[in-house]
Order: C-alpha cells, then structure tokens, then sequence
C-alpha cells in the first residue's frame, strides 16, 4: 500500500499553520508573483514569510512543497529563476514546476531539492511521465484531472515516480497547462502570469426582472434567475448557446466541485502516494474542516479501518460534486 | 512592408473533421495553387478521427510534394488512451517526412532525432528552447498566446540555436483542449459513442453568450477562438525579429486566396491595406484579432502601429 500522504493547500501563512495542525504531511503554496498558478491579490508568501512557514511546518514534521508551475515567457526566465533559488535556500522540500527550462535549471542548480511534476505539465501517459524523470529527475508526477482510476493503475506500472492526484476541490476540466480562455477574454494568461479568471475583470449585473448576470471583462458567462444563487464567472462553467441547443447549457461543465471521497480506498489500492486537495484561494476554516477529516480518513484507510466516507461526502453537501474523469469514462 | 520572400508561409494541420473528400479536395488545391512552402498534415485534435485519413496520407504527401511544398507530419496534441500512446510512437518511429510534435510523449519517443517543437508543446522561452534544441529539436512553432516582446526574445534565442521559429498568423486560435469531447456533449452523447457529430461544423460550432454574443468555438475536445487571427499587419515586425515562418490554419474560406494574400504582402507586391481588404472580403462576418500579440486580450483587434 502507499503512503497515501495528504498534500494541502497554503494560500496565506495562516493557512499554512491551520493545514500543518490540521495534519497535512505536505503543504504546497507560491510567491507574490507570475510564478505559480494561483497569482492571486492577497494571496501568497514574501520570501521572509515562507522562511517562518518552512520554520514552523518541518518543526511539526510537514513537508513545504513550493509551486513554480506556470510558464516564464522569454525574456523574463531570471524571476522563475530567482523563486527557485529563494526556495532551495530556505529550505523548501519539493518544487512544482511545468516548465522544461525551469525543470532544467532547477535539475542543475539545485539537484538536492525534488522535483515534482505539476498538473500544468499535463503528462498524462507513461511516455510523457517518464520524459520528465529521465531529463529533470522528477520524483513525483501530479496527474491531469482527466484520468480514470483503471488507467492510474496502469500508468503506475510503468513509471518511475510517485503519483499524486487531486481529490477534492475545483474541478478543472481543461488541460491544466494548456487553457488560453482566460487570456482571450482578459489580456491575462493562466500560463505565463498565474491567473484564471482574474476577480478584478468580474461583474454582477442585476437586471429589471430580478435575474443576475456575472460576467467576465465584458463577456456574460452565466445568468441566473432571481432565485437562484449567482456563481462566480469561471469561462469554462458558463451557459452558453449552441445551434443545437435551444435553451442556454453548460457547455464545457456545470460549476461542481471535485470530491472523491468514496474513491479513496480504490486510489490507494491503485497506488496513488498522494492526494492533493485543490483550494489555496480558500478561508482558513474551510482548510480546516477539509484537512481534518482528509486526515481522519486517509488515517483510517492507512491502518485498515473503515473510513467515514460520509463525512467527507458531506464536506460540499448542498453543492454538486462530481467524481469527474475518475469512475467512469462516461464523463469524457 | 518590407520585401521579404526568405520567409516561408505554412499550412498547419486541419484542426477539424473535415470529410475525406473535403480534404482530397483542399490538397490538391493547396498542392497546385497555393503559394505555401510547408504543409503540416495529419489528426491533432482527436485520435477517433486519424482512421478516416490515415489511408490517404501517403498519396496525400506525394500530392503534395510534388507540388513543391515540404511536407511535416504533426502528432496529438493529448496522449492519454493506448491508440493515442501507440499513433505517437508509430510518428516519432518515422525517418521521412519530417514531423511536430505536439505531446510530451512524442519527444520521450523521438529521443535525439530531430524533429519540430509544435504549438501545444509551451516552448515559451529561451532556456526551455534551448533544452528542446539540445534533444534534437531543429524548429519552434511558438504558443498561439505570445505577446510580440516575448516572440522576439524566444526568435532571437531560436534563431541563435540554428531554429526556426514559426508564429500562427491566421485562422482560429486553439484555446484549450480536454478529454471531455464538446461536441458530444452539445448533443447529448459521450466521447465512446460520439458518432461523429463534430464532422457537421466545419468551422467549429459557434458558442454564443445568453445575450447572444460570440464567444468560443468548439471542436470536439478543443475549444477555439470565435474571432480568426490575422496577423498580417504584424508580419513585418516579426521578420525583423526573426520570426521565419507563419503558420495558416485551415479554416473553412477559400485558403489559396488567404495564402496567396499572405504571399503578396509579404513579396511587397501588394500593399497591406489591400492585403488587408482582400483578408475581409474572404472571411465575410468573420472577426478579427490580434490581441494575444498585442499583450491585450486574445480577442481584441488593436489597430496597427504607423511603423507597419
């Protein structure tokens, strides 16, 4: 059986200290800046900020995994650059990275420091996997969001690394790494700045007959009726028309979360060593609450207790969860 | 604009589910009239779909070659499934013609050999171009997304490198591709049993916002640009920033004029505004835009600097 470690969202350092005593064996988070994936207002560590966080999470025995996963276009490599050696001089245990030149300079910079191989990469084949690890040492691969456990199962067979998945949290349904949506709508790329539909570019617009609109730079993503609760314009859980269509649909995926609870004995059966929970945009209580009971969970599975499933299942009671790609090819 | 005829003029590969005869069809008019130098053939969007034309690849090539066009063969985009692992290693196996790769999984294959780095492949620096060169990559098409200073640094580093450097300067932009197939979806129907309904949108199926606004185009498990870029009165700037190939992508309007657009402006002898009426005329009720290289959102038209 793996180790079936639990990986927790840091936003902010007093996420990081919520998840640490909340029992995370690794935190991932990122700096101020376009280089990672959740460049965010208000979220993110000062390089003095994650020198006190590394402090207090390896004095509990958590492991501080540092996210460089966007893509530095050319020109401005020395700031991806930069973050990786801040990291390795303060101690971090793992970097994320998606980027060939990053993996290069970190693989040969820094070869003490392991490499993990972000969702952004999008290797989702054994052959992709094992590129990263033959060239850059990756030690672990985090895998797309578009895989059922069957095919975990093989893919571990025939790789050299670790195998993390996400478990709970947003559902991205995109090639992670591979979306210019957000970009085409606001000038800003998930990519090369870290960003994904940017709350500085959304708009709430009530109309005359009570329904609300929320938009993206302009660009009307959902409607909802006066009843209804308004959700946050991400492109790809918009409504929109088709010629096929005659009412408005969700054309890409219906704005649902991510839950595999009941998956979870099947993914440590099929190897996976660990499990990422989405959210470093998130409140502190919501970590809490969703790394206390991972924790009480992923303890249970380990020493071959029945774990509390309905517990975690209750975790998004009220909001649609999926198990996305995981259970059934159907979804594709 | 500048004279230019050093610079070559591509055909990238058809990004939809154009029937078999549609695309005999557009080969051999591409072969005979098109004045394009490199054509990229073969499925990179959906591997459901290879079986159709995989039977008239070879004549396809000897159609085109012998029009005179360098032919390449690209590979998936997304390698997940055993027939996709399978089409990229049979690729990367190939000794001629050359070939693209589009997947992490076909470079694993290919090892040293040379081959070129396609647009979903995120070669969007210097020190990750200069990694692929090292393993035997001799040409960079860069991401579609790429704002002009980030070309001219990763052209000038390429160019250094011996690469060439390949910038889509028409057509859709692809916006981000999933294992989840749209098309089907839209009706109903999963990607296993999708029965091919993409083949009817020939152009992707428009998407509209619910206050009926044009926003995306879907094309099975890719999800594009409702607007067409056009790039041509960028085109300029970029010779002189050693870009050295711009990219067409299929779209479904008269593609030998687009190219033979293209070619007269570049060649000098017709000027940009007339390029750029002719570019109107032949994508009648198409937008433009040019915003991703303008470092503004990917769908704007910004209006052309005096330089140009």
């Amino acid at each position: 059986m793996s180790l079936a470690e639990l990986i927790c969202p840091a936003g902010t350092p007093a996420a990081l200290r919520t998840a640490v005593d909340a029992g995370a064996d690794a935190v991932y988070c990122g700096f101020q800046d376009a280089t990672n994936a959740r460049n965010f207002p208000g979220l993110n560590f000062t390089p003095d900020e994650l020198a006190a966080s590394v402090a207090y999470a390896h004095d509990k025995g958590t492991k501080v995994l540092l996210a460089l996963n966007t893509y530095p276009p050319a020109g401005k490599v020395d700031l991806w650059r930069q973050a990786a050696d801040t990291g390795a001089l303060l101690g971090v245990d793992a970097f994320i990275v998606a980027d060939m030149g990053v993996a290069d300079y970190i693989a040969r910079t820094h070869p003490g420091v392991r490499l993990h191989l972000s969702v952004q990469a999008a290797a989702s084949s054994p052959e992709a996997i094992r590129y990263y690890c033959e060239n850059f040492a990756v030690k672990r691969v985090v895998l797309p969001r578009i895989l059922t456990i069957p095919e975990i199962r093989e893919i571990r067979k025939e790789i050299p690394c670790e195998i993390e998945t996400f478990i709970f949290g947003n559902h991205g349904l995109m090639v992670e790494g591979r979306c210019s949506l957000t970009n085409y709508l606001t000038g800003q790329s998930t990519n090369m700045d870290g960003v994904c539909s940017p709350a500085s570019d959304v708009e709430y617009k009530r109309h005359t007959d009570g329904s609300m609109s929320s938009q993206l730079a302009g660009f009307t993503i959902d409607c909802f009726g006066a009843d209804e609760k308004a959700g946050y314009p991400t492109i790809c859980k918009g409504r929109y028309t088709a010629p096929h269509r005659s009412e408005p649909y969700y054309a890409f995926e219906e704005p649902i979360s991510l839950n595999l609870s009941r998956l979870l004995p099947d993914l440590v059966e099929a190897g996976v060593h660990a499990f990422k929970i989405e959210g470093r945009q998130r409140s502190k209580s919501y970590v809490r609450g969703v790394v206390s009971a991972f924790r009480q969970a992923v303890d249970d599975i380990r020493a071959g207790r029945e774990a509390n499933i309905a517990d975690l299942v209750a975790l998004t009671e009220g909001q649609k969860q999926t198990q996305g790609a995981f259970e059934t090819k159907k979804w594709r | 604009m500048a004279v230019n005829d050093m610079t070559k003029l591509t055909l990238g590969p058809i990004a939809y589910h154009w029937s078999t005869q549609t695309r005999r069809d557009f080969y051999a008019r591409v072969a005979d009239e098109a004045p394009i130098d490199e054509v990229y053939l073969g499925e990179v969007i959906c591997s459901k779909r290879a079986p159709f034309h995989e039977a008239d690849l070879p004549a396809t090539i000897e159609r085109l070659e012998r029009g005179g066009k360098t032919v390449i063969l690209s590979s998936l985009a997304e390698v997940m499934l055993k027939r996709e692992r399978k089409a990229t290693a049979d690729l990367a196996a190939m000794e001629a013609p050359g070939i693209e790769i589009n997947n992490a999984a076909g470079l694993f294959a290919r090892g040293k050999r040379p081959h070129r780095i396609g647009p979903f492949m995120n070669a969007y620096n210097e020190a990750t171009i200069a990694w692929m060169a090292g393993r035997g990559a001799t040409h960079v098409c860069l991401p579609t997304e790429m704002p002009a200073p980030a070309i001219a640094a990763a052209a000038a580093a390429a160019r250094e490198l011996g690469l060439g450097v390949e910038v889509q300067v028409f057509g859709r932009a692809s916006l981000a591709v999933s294992a989840r197939c749209y098309h089907a979806r839209a009706h109903g129907r999963t990607k296993d049993n999708c029965q091919f309904v993409c083949e009817e949108d020939a152009d992707g199926m428009p998407l509209r916002t619910t206050d009926d606004r044009p926003i995306l185009r879907v094309n099975g498990i890719q999800t594009q640009s409702e607007s067409y870029i056009d790039l041509l009165p960028e085109a300029g700037q970029m010779i002189v920033n050693g870009v050295t190939h711009f990219r067409l992508m299929p779209q479904a309007v008269d593609m030998v004029a687009v190219a033979t657009t293209f070619r007269n402006v570049l060649d000098g002898t017709h000027s940009l505004i007339d390029g750029e009426q002719a570019l109107r005329k032949l994508c009648d009720g198409i937008s433009f835009s040019n915003g991703f290289y303008h470092g503004q959102a990917g769908y704007r038209r910004i209006a052309a600097a005096a330089a140009n």
